[in-house]
């Protein structure tokens, strides 16, 4: 146990006269300055941290999960729609971003290796790295979000079934597909893809953004050699959110983009 | 009334609060503000609770005035919809979730199992200012208009037809989410990492326990109401299509998704206050908890149970048959882990030796209460009988007697109960007891005739009723009344008992708990040494032998 853990017999002779200056003084022989007063040891703050931000990535699993049970049902309803709708991404960005993303999480990892190793210059410069391809990736999505709005393909918003009555009028994904229009009633049902579309890619960005900003705070405290002393639960903490955001991505590259690849 | 009582006070004459505690240790408002320790945030907690407590009992108030006669003559129909939803969310969202684990949960879990403090103190400050915007954000929607969509939110009315304040009202709730899946996050990682040398999981107090299966709820249940709530706003703002049939999107989804939330909802709010009647039981009937294991697992149960019933909000709603069935079985499920905690409490008093403090008269009223709230709850878990008595005061007598039976009898057993430990200072015990009665009567006059209404067919959520039902809903008014006076009460005589209340000592139920073995109040770290624990829960034999130990100790000083 921790070495400053003063065993007593019992609790209520114990806690009996207290003195809280002493005990102040108890409180800070020599422990590291990183550690909280209200914890025993490094290790016991260490494991607290992250028990935390597993629980917190449960919380985001359950976050998202509403949206994959909408995807589920109305997948399973208007499957020919969602084929459709499908047809209609850029595979090519998709998969562009895919690798985007899992190479990010490869320099994060390295990230954390850096920080666990002490290494100050390749952390700032993983972090770095990690920093620019999520913006790749979050360029490559606007440029994805740009084609959506051009085509009126954003429900709501002059949403347009052209082409799903009429596959033909967009001869690009025409010549590669060869869809068959699809009934009015179903054609409309399209809209309830492109919804789930950019509410899962539009809260997976969010989260992308939030890990942005986090990452912008994390290169700045880390040129300072704020990770490289030690303490790295941070980095490890901010490490575990971003590979749940690459491994949610994934699982939309594979809902979204590839619906009809294995037929 | 038994003159037997287990109080022991200190000296009145010689006893003096301890000058150095976790109030005086810093002074100053943003000492307040910008804390880290957690029975501060929990006293933070505690005055906003009570705060919206009384708006939206203030609500309440307005709808009971209203239901007097059976014309709509007090307000528009219009403004009575907004009433009676403000009067849910406020009491759901801003009371009943938080309240008993963010005040007493908060001050207690670590001193209970030893800690200095919850494991994630600035965390635990955030999740009070979400509270306090998402409550700021829900008056200020009530003042600027208000809502009417009843406190489900329900779609396509939420989306589609109603011009009042969904998407602030909407926000409110996304934010105060937030802060309840962070206060629950806190206690899962405080309870599993700050146990102190020898609080093995069997020898914590069930109080933990509840709160360990509320925590878990609110940690899974809680993100799916805030999507759920994301697409509300975004289906209103944009018309995305997911809730609205007309474009091949279903509102039953909606309801799903509400409901996976708000059913584990419940149990959220009940789960503590179990948690509170278990060290009110054991301490005031001197006996450990009957069945200690089996309660422990019973509050567990009732969180994995808690996650499979949520259909049976959907009965009327256009589920399949066969979902109706699974979900009415799965329902009655519930029932057993529930009926688990209410004998084992029952066996508990038992041949124990009873005393009638404030504390355990709530705690009476809570078994009796709840109990009935429970039972009710079957009849509404069977589908044939559901179909006639939901969206009728039935339902509402049901829920009323299940949290505000339940749920507030508890949290006012509590605070009796810890108000000693928290101030350092003694309730006036007569006039509690006297309000305890009150409040008991006053509750079954309102909501009792309830139950008869909504089996007459009194639907809920009208202004107005047919002349026949009156008497009945003048029995629920004058109810409300007493019930009223009877929550007043409290909150003066407990503020009076702040200057004037007797002096409380560490312990003065004799109680077995590690929070009563450091001084009231407690100082900022809670102990000065860290406790070991060397004995099981509620064990009154060990408690006896401390004392005896205690007393030779100090009898030198006395001299």
């Amino acid at each position: 146990m921790p070495d400053n853990t003063v065993t007593s017999k019992g609790a209520l002779g114990a806690a009996k006269n207290a003195d809280s200056a002493d005990n102040a003084d108890i409180l800070h022989a020599d422990h590291p300055p990183y550690l909280r007063h209200h914890f025993n040891s490094a290790e016991q703050q260490a494991d607290a941290a992250s028990f935390a931000m597993w629980l917190f990535l449960l919380t985001e699993v359950m976050f998202f999960g509403g949206l994959f049970t909408a995807y589920l049902i109305y997948r399973n309803w208007y499957y020919p729609a969602f084929v459709a709708g499908s047809h209609q991404l850029n595979v090519v960005w998709g998969t562009t971003n895919t690798f985007v993303l899992i190479f990010s999480s490869f320099t994060m990892a390295m990230g954390v290796w850096c920080a666990e190793t002490r290494r100050r210059k390749g952390l700032v410069l993983c972090l770095t790295l990690t920093f620019i391809l999520g913006l790749c990736f979050l360029g490559i999505k606007t440029i994805e979000y740009r084609e959506k709005v051009e085509m009126h393909h954003v429900p709501g918003f002059h949403y347009s079934l052209q082409s799903f009555l009429d596959p033909a009028s967009n001869p690009e994904v025409f010549k590669e597909y060869h869809d068959k229009p699809l009934a009015l009633d179903m054609a409309r049902h399209t809209e309830i893809y492109f919804s789930l579309y950019f509410l899962m890619t539009g809260m997976h960005a969010v989260h992308m953004i939030i890990g942005i900003g986090i990452l912008a705070f994390m290169i700045f405290r880390a040129r300072a050699g704020a990770y490289t002393a030690g303490h790295v639960t941070f980095v490890e903490n901010f490490g575990l959110y971003w590979h749940f955001v690459d491994i949610v991505w994934i699982y939309l590259f594979a809902l979204l983009y590839l619906i009809s690849r294995h037929q | 009334m038994s003159t037997n009582t287990i109080i022991s006070l200190p000296d009145q004459t010689t006893a003096r609060i301890p000058k150095d505690n976790f109030i005086t240790r810093e002074n100053g408002l943003l000492s307040w503000l910008l804390t880290g320790d957690h029975k501060r945030i929990a006293i933070l907690y505690l005055i906003s609770i009570t705060f919206f407590f009384f708006i939206g009992g203030a609500l309440a108030g307005l709808i009971r005035l209203e239901l007097l006669t059976p014309q709509t003559d007090l307000m528009a129909t219009d403004t009575y919809n907004k009433v009676f939803t403000m009067h849910g969310i406020i009491m759901i969202f801003f009371f009943l979730v938080p309240s008993v684990p963010a005040t007493l949960g908060n001050f207690f879990i670590p001193m209970m199992i030893g800690a200095k403090d919850l494991a994630l103190p600035k965390i635990n400050l955030l999740s009070w200012y979400l509270y306090m915007a998402g409550g700021i954000l829900a008056v200020y929607t009530m003042a600027s208009g208000g809502v009417d969509t009843g406190w489900t939110f329900t779609t396509p009315l939420s989306t589609h037809y109603v011009n009042t304040n969904v998407l602030t009202t909407g926000l409110a709730v996304f934010i105060a989410g937030f802060s309840s899946i962070l206060t629950g996050l806190n206690f899962i990682v405080t309870i599993h990492k700050m146990r102190a040398p020898g609080m093995t999981w069997f020898r914590l107090p069930l109080f933990i326990w509840a709160h360990y299966a509320a925590s878990i709820l609110m940690v899974l249940a809680t993100p799916v109401v805030a999507i759920a709530i994301v697409l509300v706003a975004l289906e209103r703002t944009f018309g995305i299509g997911v809730f609205d049939p007309t474009k091949g999107g279903d509102p039953l989804l909606f309801q799903h998704l509400f409901w996976f939330y708000s059913h584990p909802a419940v149990y959220i709010m009940i789960l503590p206050g179990m948690g509170v009647i278990s060290e009110v039981i054991s301490t005031f009937s001197r006996k450990r908890i009957f069945g200690y294991t089996a309660v422990a697992f019973s509050s567990v149960a009732i969180a994995v149970f808690g996650f499979f019933v949520w259909a049976h909000h959907m009965f009327i709603m256009g589920i399949s048959n066969y979902a109706v069935l699974v979900f009415s079985l799965l329902t009655m499920l519930v029932a057993v882990p529930s009926a688990i905690k209410i004998f084992n409490w029952t066996f508990t008093l038992y041949k124990g030796s009873i005393t009638f403090e404030t504390p355990m008269l709530y705690a009476f009223g809570f078994l009796g209460l709840f109990t009935i709230g429970g039972m009710t709850g079957v009849f509404l878990g069977s589908s044939g009988t559901d179909i006639h008595l939901t969206e009728t005061y039935f339902i509402v007598a049901h829920f009323h007697f299940v949290m505000v039976g339940g749920m507030l009898m508890a949290f006012l057993a509590g605070i009796h109960f810890w108000w000693p430990k928290i101030t350092g200072r003694m309730y006036p015990e007569k006039i509690s007891q006297f309000a305890a009665v009150v409040t008991f009567i006053g509750f079954n006059l309102t909501f009792f005739p309830q139950f008869i209404l909504g089996v007459l067919g009194m639907p809920r959520r009208y202004a107005s009723y047919p002349p026949e039902f009156q008497v009945l809903n003048v029995f629920s008014t004058a109810g409300a009344t007493i019930l009223g006076v009877g929550y007043l009460m409290p909150v003066l005589y407990l503020i009076w008992s702040l200057k004037y209340g007797a002096i409380a000592g560490n312990n003065p139920w004799q109680a077995t708990g590690l929070e009563w073995q450091t001084q009231s109040p407690p100082l900022t770290e809670n102990f000065a040494v860290m406790p070991v624990m060397d004995h099981e829960a509620y064990d009154y034999e060990w408690l006896e032998q401390q004392q005896q130990a205690h007393k030779e100790t100090e009898a030198p000083h006395a001299g």
